[in-house]
């Protein structure tokens, strides 16, 4: 038998690794040089860019906490809609739906997590937006128009656009990630487990709520945070309907505002490179840190029930 | 237990029974309800950009260029064109990066730091936010070289190509069993030849189809491209110039108050969904018949 | 083939088994399938693996009802009346029957939660009367020495035997009539089968306790009555004494003296 040269080895090795490096050198690569990109910005306001609200391209003052209230308004709100939803998607799909509906079911679900953002976007705008005018700000401004402090949140003119619009629109989009990962976690208990409550006469939902959901609780605030993640990151579905407006005048959910990822894809093209574009990159830098943070907490929770169970994730 | 006792205790049960049957209930059809609700937005996207998508799709769509406002005539030409070549070559550039980092997380690097760090910081990258990957790239190429090219865009989209492949190319890899590789080393083969020949051929639909969905994934992407490629009204006759590419006209038409060119963003839109989607099916397919 | 298992005494029937027939989809699981249990005696189930004990054991809580494409034909009287048509709530069936599986399975919670988790969902009993049930569910279980210190520690840091232990407890405290054991010793270490071993005998004075073994000196050991069965038929049943030493079938003799299984 011909022997193949040593050297192919190692080179094919060294492809391999080298490959790994990469990608980490990327990460190193993409937070370097965003925070060289900021450094002017960084270096002109410090820490205080992140709580201060002035934006103003003409006269060259710039703080970055409209975008960040923004992005974490809208993310917060599409969590609050998204999570009992997926919750009950997933549960649906793992204890009540029939066999035969399950596949279809589950496909559909993994489809609409392949819908491109942008269509989203558009449809937010120019289907939805009107639609939540009619059937769901008004209704609300007119049940709580003159409740105090409430008030506040459902103010001014209603057109559709602002937190209230970005925040759904984000929940549908990331309805579909969170649901899948919660249910491949209920997938993982095991099936003695839910027996045994059954077998004690337990019903479906008591088997759910109090054996599943505390065995699997890790892996459900994984995935939550993973669409926190997403949710966050997320531009062109939040762009269209969130309004572009620079400046936090009110409280309400109804106004026009702005998050970290609209402000980069509407100035960024066309920004004077020079503490406009710095301050730009320092938004990045801050959305980027932010998502890290929030992803690798994700993966932790996810690795722990891995590995607590043994089981496939 | 005696016999009052006995009738006590199942008068208990049957007492509390009602309110848990209840419970039960309720909360059961809210998870129907949940599942109506998430089915019910996927009806409504999918309807409607059929629906206002097919009403812009014409012939003209796809011969002619991207027009300016308010003009009679007007298609997507070089937009379509654009993304096609964007795409394929991010495709092409970042598939062989991913399908070797996979490797090395499957074959050379299982217990090692730099494997556990590189499945680590990879499913970070996985789920970053796309528009900072515009910015990496904004910095590091189109900032220096001082002009937006198809070049940088290229780039920009292979860097969300190489973290899907990775993943992808890990799980399949995962799944074929050490006994097969064993048998091949068993018989003197040496290691890369077990790999490209026995290992990534077992495993090459599962690999082929985490490609795919790569593609879908960036078919869609408009962040990347906004400060990279940028986008241009006429043809690109290189790609060291601004292009194209749909989402990003589609961004820029939708936005606008003109009417033509908000008709041309929802062809767009459908010529997007309808393309990812099938990309998303074709995959599904592949790996279901190989499997 | 038998049908009553054999006695000097007159004993009250427990559970009735008529005609029962068991699948899987289209696999014929349990063929025809009729017995009594006596009521407040130990009867083992045994055969080689796929005779269908654990299946047969499982119709009596219907806790097949969790797989759609399994279903049972035929009937199956529990104090006269038929669980398997019954208009009654399936948890008030399964009330009366607890069942404890071939793993130990502690819910995610802690020792006195895992037993208070089956009371809370039959009873509304104060502070002072559930703790009186968990002392009492775990003295029956034969745990409470071991554990009266630590009732607040999760129940998985407990021992394998002392965690099949726990989940007899549990299943004890909701104060059912019959015990379904499957294999409850299979994951178990010698010590701690033996401890559960002691346990059965205790718990048959006041509970029909059902136990399916793959371990013949085990049956040998706890039983008052066997069935042996195989391949979905019920070959023989009768007093353990009978069945081992003068079985009547047999299939039942070469099963017994290690010909096959």
């Amino acid at each position: 038998m011909k022997e193949s040269p040593v050297w192919i080895d190692k080179v094919f090795s060294f492809l391999a690794h080298g490959a790994a490096i990469l990608t980490l050198l990327l990460l190193f690569a993409i937070i370097g040089s965003l925070v060289i990109g900021a450094w002017p910005a960084i270096a002109e306001y410090g820490l205080s860019f992140l709580w201060h609200s002035e934006w103003d391209p003409v006269q060259n003052k710039f703080g970055g906490l409209v975008m960040i209230y923004g992005t974490v308004i809208t993310s917060i709100i599409a969590l609050v809609i998204a999570v009992p939803v997926s919750f009950g998607i997933a549960l649906f799909l793992t204890e009540l739906s029939p066999g035969w509906l399950r596949r279809p079911l589950g496909i559909a679900i993994e489809l609409l997590a392949a819908v491109p953002s942008i269509v989203y976007g558009m449809w937010g705008l120019l289907v939805f937006s009107p639609v939540l005018v009619k059937y769901v700000q008004l209704p609300l401004q007119g049940l709580f128009g003159d409740v105090p402090y409430l008030r506040v949140l459902v103010s001014g003119s209603p057109v559709g656009i602002g937190i209230l619009s970005a925040g759904i629109i984000l929940a549908i989009m990331i309805i579909p990630f969170i649901a899948s990962v919660m249910r491949d976690v209920f997938e993982v208990t095991p099936p003695m487990l839910k027996e045994s409550a059954y077998a004690l006469g337990s019903t479906t939902w008591e088997v759910v709520s109090k054996v599943v959901l505390p065995f699997t609780k890790t892996g459900v605030v994984g995935g939550i945070m993973l669409g926190l993640g997403r949710a966050i990151g997320e531009t062109m579905a939040v762009t269209f309907v969130i309004g572009n407006f620079n400046q936090l005048n009110s409280l309400s959910l109804f106004e026009a505002a702005n998050s970290i990822t609209s402000a980069l894809a509407n100035e960024f093209a066309e920004a004077d490179p020079g503490l406009h574009q710095a301050s730009l990159m320092y938004l990045g830098l801050v959305l980027f840190l932010i998502t890290f943070i929030v992803l690798a907490m994700s993966k932790l929770m996810l690795n722990r029930l891995r590995k607590s169970e043994g089981g496939k994730s | 237990m005696s016999m009052s006792a006995a009738a006590e205790l199942q008068m208990s049960r049957l007492a509390m029974h009602k309110r848990r049957k209840l419970t039960n209930a309720v909360a059961l059809m809210a998870c129907v309800c949940a599942m109506a609700f998430g089915l019910f937005w996927l009806a409504w996207i999918l309807i409607e950009t059929i629906y206002l998508g097919l009403g812009g799709l014409s012939l003209a769509v796809f011969t002619e260029m991207t027009p300016p406002p308010m003009a009679e005539t007007g298609g997507l030409l070089n937009a379509i064109a654009g993304s096609l070549v964007m795409v394929a070559l991010a495709t092409l550039l970042g598939t062989p990066i991913g399908v070797l980092a996979g490797i090395y997380l499957v074959e050379y690097g299982q217990k090692t730091w730099l494997g556990e760090l590189t499945r680590f910081i990879n499913d970070i990258l996985l789920s970053a936010p796309s528009i900072v990957v515009g910015l990496f790239i904004y910095a590091a190429v189109v900032a220096p070289s001082k002009h937006f090219s198809a070049y940088a865009g290229i780039l920009a989209l292979s860097l969300i190509v190489i973290p899907v492949v990775i993943r992808t190319t890990e799980n399949m890899l995962s799944l074929i069993p050490g006994a097969l590789r064993e048998a091949a080393y068993a018989l003197g083969t040496p290691k890369w030849k077990v790999i490209l020949s026995i290992t990534l051929k077992s495993a090459r639909a599962g690999v082929i189809t985490g490609i795919l969905l790569a593609v879908a994934r960036i078919s869609g992407e408009t962040a990347p491209l906004l400060f990279t490629a940028l986008s241009n009204q006429f043809w690109s006759s290189s790609l060291s110039e601004p292009t194209a590419s749909l989402p990003v006209t589609i961004f820029k038409f939708a936005l606008s108050p003109y009417e033509n060119w908000q008709k041309l963003a929802w062809a767009g839109v459908f010529i997007i969904t309808f393309g990812v989607l099938m990309l998303n099916i074709a995959a599904r397919f592949l790996f279901a018949n190989k499997k | 083939m038998e049908t009553k298992p054999s006695s000097s005494e007159i004993e009250k029937m427990k559970i009735s088994v008529k005609n029962l027939n068991f699948y899987y989809g289209k696999f014929h699981a349990l063929k025809d399938i009729s017995l009594e249990i006596p009521e407040k005696k130990v009867t083992a189930f045994i055969g080689p693996s796929g005779c269908g004990k654990s299946t047969l054991l499982r119709t009596f809580n219907r806790m097949f009802e969790l797989y759609p494409e399994q279903r049972a034909e035929g009937e199956i009287f529990i104090d006269g009346e038929d669980v398997i048509r019954s208009k009654l709530d399936i948890s008030l069936i399964r009330a009366k029957v607890g069942m404890v599986f071939q793993k130990p399975t502690p819910f995610p919670m802690s020792i006195y939660e895992n037993i208070a988790f089956g009371v809370r969902l039959f009873e509304k009993l104060t502070r002072v009367e559930m703790d009186e049930r968990v002392e009492w569910a775990l003295k029956k279980g034969a745990l409470w020495s071991e554990v009266k210190d630590k009732l607040n520690q999760s129940g998985s840091g407990l021992s394998g035997g002392q965690q099949q232990r726990l989940c007899i407890a549990r299943a004890v405290a909701i104060k059912p009539e019959i015990l379904l054991l499957d294999e409850p010793c299979s994951a178990l270490d010698p010590i701690s089968t033996g401890k559960i071993e002691e346990l059965i005998h205790e718990l048959k004075s006041d509970y029909t306790v059902l136990i399916v073994t793959h371990n013949m000196q085990q049956a040998a050991r706890c039983s008052d009555y066997t069935a042996y069965m195989y391949l979905g038929d019920l070959m023989e049943v009768g007093a353990t004494s009978d069945i081992f030493m003068k079985p009547k079938r047999k299939e039942t003799e070469d099963y017994i003296t290690g010909r096959f299984g």
